[in-house]
């Protein structure tokens, strides 16, 4: 599809949930606003909600779009899919940034589908040289960057969590309230309650030490020399996704961007590789010490100390001299 | 009950991924294929889903890297019961924008009840498929999904957020769905199972058309040179344990300073 009359526009995606702005909404903001000035064209922020105007004020956009409609009370894929393509049709932005996130992630590629514009997700980098836009998309679980153009002026992407600073996208900014450009009566997707995380477990965001495990851990088996070691220190074992998705841990003990957010003074990762899933929760922590038999590891890029050694035979030797001092 | 499973290999990155010549891409020809994670996640969720409610599952994938038939095999080894792969000329690895196309275009006969697909991919640049396909098919997407319950024309999906937070949505069918994790970890296939499959199975062909393209171009690949570097400890798991206590002894955290 051509987009016939194209703007200089920024269109930028802001995200809520449980009342509150996601920091992605500001990230994103900064960005587009830095991006619009360069294309000469304004940053505008589009918030949908119900009731929400509130929460539209505090974006530092040029502008802020206010969508309301009970049907966007909370996040729902189909409802914001229609929104936004009719929006971005009838706007024609030069670009539209997501945020590469839960919400992000269900709508990105559909809309490259229903407006006919490129779409790069993964972005942890954009620029644009002599009017181009170029966006670097962090792939391969981390191991690889790929520097892209888009074909034609216009484009979708999604920006990964923490990709640019939050600052400069918070503020104020003139909020224009309207109705949904589309009808959402007939949705198929009926959005049904939000569940809370499950609690009684050890809260792993309190922790001063954290023994975070990965799949180097082997097997349900050594998780028990984790355990031990956790013990000795006072502190609880945290775990990168797969050892959550197998079931060796409960997911409360989940680090990274579906699970929590850990900022413990010591952050002891033995056997994580470091997926970008995985540092986006961890990153925050004073001193991350990292052990993995693999030295290309993007973990140890993101450590302060590193060795790689094998975690197994290290768990009841670090015990060990943690019990007798 | 009819459930899709639509599958794709990706780089095994535990091996050095190298980068061709141009530096525009992978050295696609030195590497190893292995089916995306969350794709086996997406399988063992629809297997679960068919036991639970009833019906069949049907795998299929684009066949890029000539070697989609070891991991359809290995997928009705699980419990799929129908297995077909889209082939054609298309370059290892094909962008999203143009699979999405081609599995869009070969499910649309098999009146799917429930698409299921892995939540993404290490490889998808250009974007997740399964959004794609929802919207080429018209059927709504929910992704990063960690469960799916079927019953009374409705799929009932929990979808994750940050921080631990979870969404649960009603689903009229039929429905796309992104697949972040099986409610259980997926099952092993015997390999004496798979071999029988690979000696008795079908696989149907379907023959795919033209590459849809991504819609960007890639002008420049390269592996993040991060700006710092773990300081590395060598020596014995003995002596790197020696380091890692004293600096936690440094920081006061040590239990006995407590």
């Amino acid at each position: 599809m051509k987009i016939m009359l194209m703007t200089n526009e920024v269109l930028i995606l802001a995200e809520h949930l449980n009342g509150k702005l996601a920091d992605i909404t500001f990230e994103l903001t900064g960005k587009a606003k830095q991006l619009a000035s360069t294309f000469g064209g304004k940053a505008v922020a589009v918030l949908l909600g119900s009731g929400a105007k509130s929460l539209a004020e505090t974006i530092g956009a040029d502008s802020v779009l206010y969508v309301d409609d009970p049907a966007l009370a909370s996040f729902n894929p189909e409802a914001y899919g229609r929104v936004l393509t009719a929006l971005i049709k009838e706007r024609s932005p030069r670009l539209v940034m997501l945020g590469n996130t839960s919400m992000g992630m269900d709508l990105g590629s559909g809309l490259s589908v229903t407006t006919g514009l490129p779409f790069i997700a993964y972005v942890n980098g954009l620029a644009a040289e002599g009017g181009a836009l170029v966006a670097t998309s962090q792939i391969y679980g981390g191991k690889i960057q790929a520097e892209a153009v888009p074909d034609g002026e216009a484009c979708l992407v999604s920006c990964l969590a923490g990709a640019f600073p939050g600052e400069a996208g918070r503020g104020a900014a003139s909020v224009e309230q309207i109705a949904p450009p589309v009808a959402l009566g007939d949705l198929k997707v009926k959005f049904v309650k939000l569940i809370e995380p499950q609690g009684g477990d050890v809260d792993i965001t309190q922790q001063p030490i954290l023994v975070s495990i990965g799949r180097g851990i082997g097997g349900p088996e050594n998780i028990e020399l984790a355990q031990e070691l956790a013990e000795a220190l006072g502190c609880a074992v945290s775990a990168s996704r797969p050892i959550t998705d197998a079931g060796w841990l409960p997911k409360t003990r989940q680090v990274g961007k579906s699970g929590l957010t850990v900022k413990p003074k010591v952050y002891l990762a033995f056997g994580i590789s470091g997926a970008p899933e995985h540092l986006e929760g961890m990153r925050g922590a004073e001193t991350i010490i990292a052990v993995n038999t693999d030295p290309k590891a993007p973990i140890f890029d993101m450590a302060h100390y590193g060795a790689t050694c094998d975690m197994l035979d290290l768990l009841p030797a670090l015990t060990e001299k943690v019990k007798s001092g | 009950m009819n459930i899709v499973v639509l599958i794709k290999q990706v780089p095994n990155l535990t091996d050095e991924l190298d980068i061709n010549s141009a530096g525009t891409d992978l050295d696609h020809d030195a590497l190893q294929y292995v089916l995306n994670e969350w794709d086996e996640h997406a399988l063992e969720e629809a297997v679960l889903a068919k036991e639970a409610a009833g019906g069949a599952v049907t795998v299929i994938g684009v066949d890029t890297t000539g070697e989609l038939d070891g991991a359809l095999h290995t997928a009705l080894a699980k419990g799929a019961d129908k297995a077909a792969k889209i082939t054609g000329d298309y370059p290892r690895g094909a962008d999203s924008h143009t699979q999405a196309r081609l599995l869009a275009d070969a499910i649309k006969g098999l009146s799917p009840d429930v698409v299921m697909t892995g939540v993404q991919a290490a490889d998808d640049r250009d974007g997740q498929i399964g959004p794609m396909i929802a919207a080429h098919l018209d059927l709504p997407y929910v992704g990063v999904v960690t469960g799916v319950e079927v019953k009374g024309g409705q799929a009932f999906v929990r979808k994750e957020y940050a921080g631990g937070l979870m969404a649960e949505f009603e689903v009229a069918l039929p429905v796309v769905i992104g697949v972040q994790a099986a409610h259980q970890p997926p099952r092993y296939a015997p390999v004496s199972k798979i071999r029988q499959m690979a000696k008795t199975a079908k696989i149907d062909e379907i023959a795919g058309g033209e590459a849809a393209g991504s819609g960007s171009t890639v002008r420049r690949m390269f592996k993040p040179e991060s700006a710092s570097h773990a300081e590395m400890w060598e020596g014995s798991p003995e002596e790197v344990a020696e380091k890692i206590a004293a600096l936690i002894a440094e920081k006061g955290l040590l239990k006995r300073d407590a």
